[in-house]
């Protein structure tokens, strides 16, 4: 999993409430073998006026030219701005792949959904909570502003605007090791690489036959 | 030293590590890979830069999309995509792999006791919820989603929180016709699909000590079915005979230290469960399901129950919907409902002796007319070898089932194999869900030898009255 420490980032906004992960990818899409290659079809229904398959190549579809992420002055953004209740609906993990996969490394909300959050922690994807006000503030700032950019760092729980101004929010204090060191469930286990080695040479004298490969 | 269960045992001898949440590091010596939950298991390690922890550990097979005919010819081409990835990952990553065509191919958990893969004393996992059917061995078996198998492939343990202890206790001995899919149909009926939510199962007494391998497998497989992750019977003389002589059974002198150390894979006499469910097994009659969840079962002398007097109310939706579902009558009894197809197979029941007991029921026979389709699917390649010296093929075909290839084949509607909507099956599978063999199929899950029988006789019947 990718470390997150700090980022300046382009910061594109998708002014909607309760975007759920069908929209933010379809489920025709769930049938793939991959976890990768999602982020062309992140959004896929709102992003392209015809319909997504999964076996179908997405250059030369037509784009949607009112949708947000298809306009040029947010190109190559890394935070996305939402609303409330962000990534609500069924549990697929292929949501927190398509955002990230996209080349969002954050998502800045006033409030996102329980299963969404567990899943974007594990797989690098920092969700930031901030108070609906600010939000809302950031909605209007960036609409105003081309080439808009936030500055997210982790170690400090700060967002701060172009001209200084910076809000805290919270993280728990174990979903931020995880994020600053780049660990997800695999790499905390692999922390105890020695325990597991120990316990081979242990086993390996009383159930032999276990272990005859090696 | 306080006294344990096998379960104990098994999970003590397994500890890497103990956290203070309450969670545990659990070292997994078996992994066993199928081509439906691993592709996105193997993507991740890829994405992550990571290698197998211990390639050895992993063996690979492939069996949900195979087709039973003409198997080397897959239509559907996300079926075949996920095939062929198997494949890809298991040469990358040199992991052993039974692919179409090889006859030790099968469904994975009739290939893994048959080949040695599953071991007593082991803990096993394959992302399948049916992975408890290596339990019958004496081991700790259970399925996993895929993010867990990725971790195992990572790191060989699981983070795991320990189950309580359930303790199925059957005494007696089955009366002739009724079978060991009677006996769990009939523990799930009891106890319910949530019966063992929460628990590990062992399933003891003298009716499991009299079972063979092959029964005790077709119990544990349908734990999950019970609610339970795990299920598992003490390691006899039985296990060890069913484990000599296995290509991954340990070899030389290995091979008397093993036994030893297998001998002890019991739950201590003074052991104390969580739960504890009795059973009688002289009262057990032949079972057929008659609803949409493996709890709504009967004797097949029983009749479809009325919903009207049910007092739950939940229950009571359920039933209805469920008759809704099955097109059935309150008050039918059930050797009156007719079927239109048989499925013989599944990791519940194909292996040599469920294939031995249809081919006893139909034997000299003919299917009833209104049958129309009658599959029998051999749980392994080996297994269709075996049944094919013995003969049974032929009493099959003579008869008018078909005799395929191994796979998962009807017992999930991921390859040709499905029911067509409306149609009734008798089925020797695992689970009657909504759809599960086809979309809009109606599933009546009974024993090998009471799917025969229905066959023969086009409608449910009690296979005791048949021969
Ligand atoms: S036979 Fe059925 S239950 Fe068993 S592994 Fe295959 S699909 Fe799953």
């Amino acid at each position: 999993m990718d470390a997150f420490r700090k980022l300046t980032g382009l910061v594109a906004p998708i002014d909607r409430p309760n975007v759920d992960t069908d929209a933010i990818i379809p489920k025709q899409f769930l049938k793939s073998i991959k976890r990768a290659g999602f982020g062309p079809n992140l959004f896929d229904e709102w992003r392209y006026l015809d319909k997504g398959e999964p076996d179908k190549p997405n250059a030369g579809r037509p784009l949607n030219p009112d949708f947000v992420l298809n306009q040029p002055r947010y190109q190559g953004a890394q935070i996305l701005l939402a609303r409330d209740n962000f990534g609500c609906g069924s549990s697929r993990e292929h949501a927190p792949w398509a955002i990230h996969d996209f080349g969002f490394r954050a998502v800045i909300a006033p409030s996102f959904a329980d299963i969404f959050y567990g899943n974007s922690a594990k797989n690098g994807l920092l969700l930031v909570t901030l108070p609906a006000a600010i939000v809302e503030r950031l909605f209007a700032d960036c609409a105003r502003t081309e080439g808009y950019a936030l500055t997210i760092d982790l170690e400090t729980q700060t967002v701060t605007e172009p001209d200084g101004t910076c809000h805290a929010f919270d993280y728990s204090a174990g979903l931020k090791h995880r994020m600053l060191n780049g660990l997800d469930d695999i790499g905390i286990t692999l922390q105890h690489a020695d325990r597991i080695r120990a316990y081979e040479a242990r086993r390996r004298d009383i159930t032999p036959w276990l272990f005859a490969d090696a | 030293m306080t006294a344990k269960t096998l379960y104990d045992k098994l999970w003590d001898a397994h500890l890497v590590e103990q956290f203070d949440d309450g969670s545990a590091l659990i070292y997994i010596d078996r992994h066993i890979a199928h081509e439906v939950t691993t592709p996105q298991a193997f993507e991740g390690l890829k994405l992550a830069g990571r290698k197998l922890w211990r390639v050895a550990a992993t063996v690979a097979v492939s069996d949900h999309n195979v087709p039973t005919r003409d198997v080397h010819n897959i239509t559907d081409p996300v079926a075949k995509l996920q095939l062929e990835t198997l494949a890809r990952n298991c040469r990358e990553h040199r992991i052993t792999h039974f692919d179409i065509g090889d006859v030790r191919q099968g469904i994975v958990h009739v290939t893994g006791p048959e080949q040695g893969w599953s071991l007593p004393g082991m803990t096993i996992v394959c992302g399948d919820s049916h992975t408890a059917t290596n339990g019958a061995l004496g081991a700790l078996a259970f399925g996993i989603g895929t993010s867990e198998v990725e971790h195992v492939m990572a790191t060989q343990t699981l983070v795991l929180r320990k189950a309580k202890n359930m303790l199925i206790d059957v005494d007696g001995v089955l009366p002739r016709g009724v079978s060991a899919k009677d006996l769990i149909l009939a523990i799930i009926g009891r106890i319910g699909t949530a019966g063992a939510t929460g628990h590990t199962m062992e399933y003891a007494g003298s009716t499991i000590r009299a079972l063979s391998i092959e029964e005790r497998m077709t119990i544990c497989n349908m734990s999950i079915e019970a609610g339970g992750r795990a299920g598992m019977v003490a390691v006899d003389d039985k296990t060890i005979a069913y484990v000599d002589g296995r290509p991954g059974a340990p070899k030389g002198g290995l091979w008397a230290r093993a036994v030893d150390y297998w001998k002890t894979l019991v739950s201590d006499p003074a052991a104390t469960f969580d739960t504890v469910v009795r059973f009688d097994a002289a009262t057990i009659e032949p079972q057929v399901s008659w609803g949409t969840s493996p709890e709504m079962v009967l004797p097949v002398s029983g009749r479809v129950p009325d919903p009207a007097r049910e007092v739950d109310d939940v229950k009571r939706t359920g039933m209805q919907n469920a008759l809704k579902y099955m097109d059935l009558k309150p008050g039918t009894a059930l050797t009156d409902i007719a079927i239109d197809k048989v499925f013989i197979g599944s990791c519940t029941n194909s292996r040599i002796e469920d294939l031995r007991a249809a081919a006893d029921v139909v034997r000299g026979k003919r299917l009833a007319r209104n049958i129309r389709l009658a599959l029998v699917v051999p749980g392994s390649g080996l297994v269709k070898q075996q049944a094919e010296r013995e003969g049974l093929d032929r009493v099959f075909l003579e008869a008018g089932f078909e005799w395929r290839e191994p796979g998962c084949s009807m017992c999930l509607g991921m390859n040709p194999d499905q029911l067509a909507p409306g149609e009734r099956c008798a089925s020797t599978s695992n689970r009657n869900f909504e759809g599960r063999q086809g979309h809009g199929g109606r599933t009546h899950l009974v024993s090998p030898a009471m799917a025969a029988a229905a066959g023969i006789a086009g409608h449910f019947v009690d296979v005791r009255e048949v021969n």
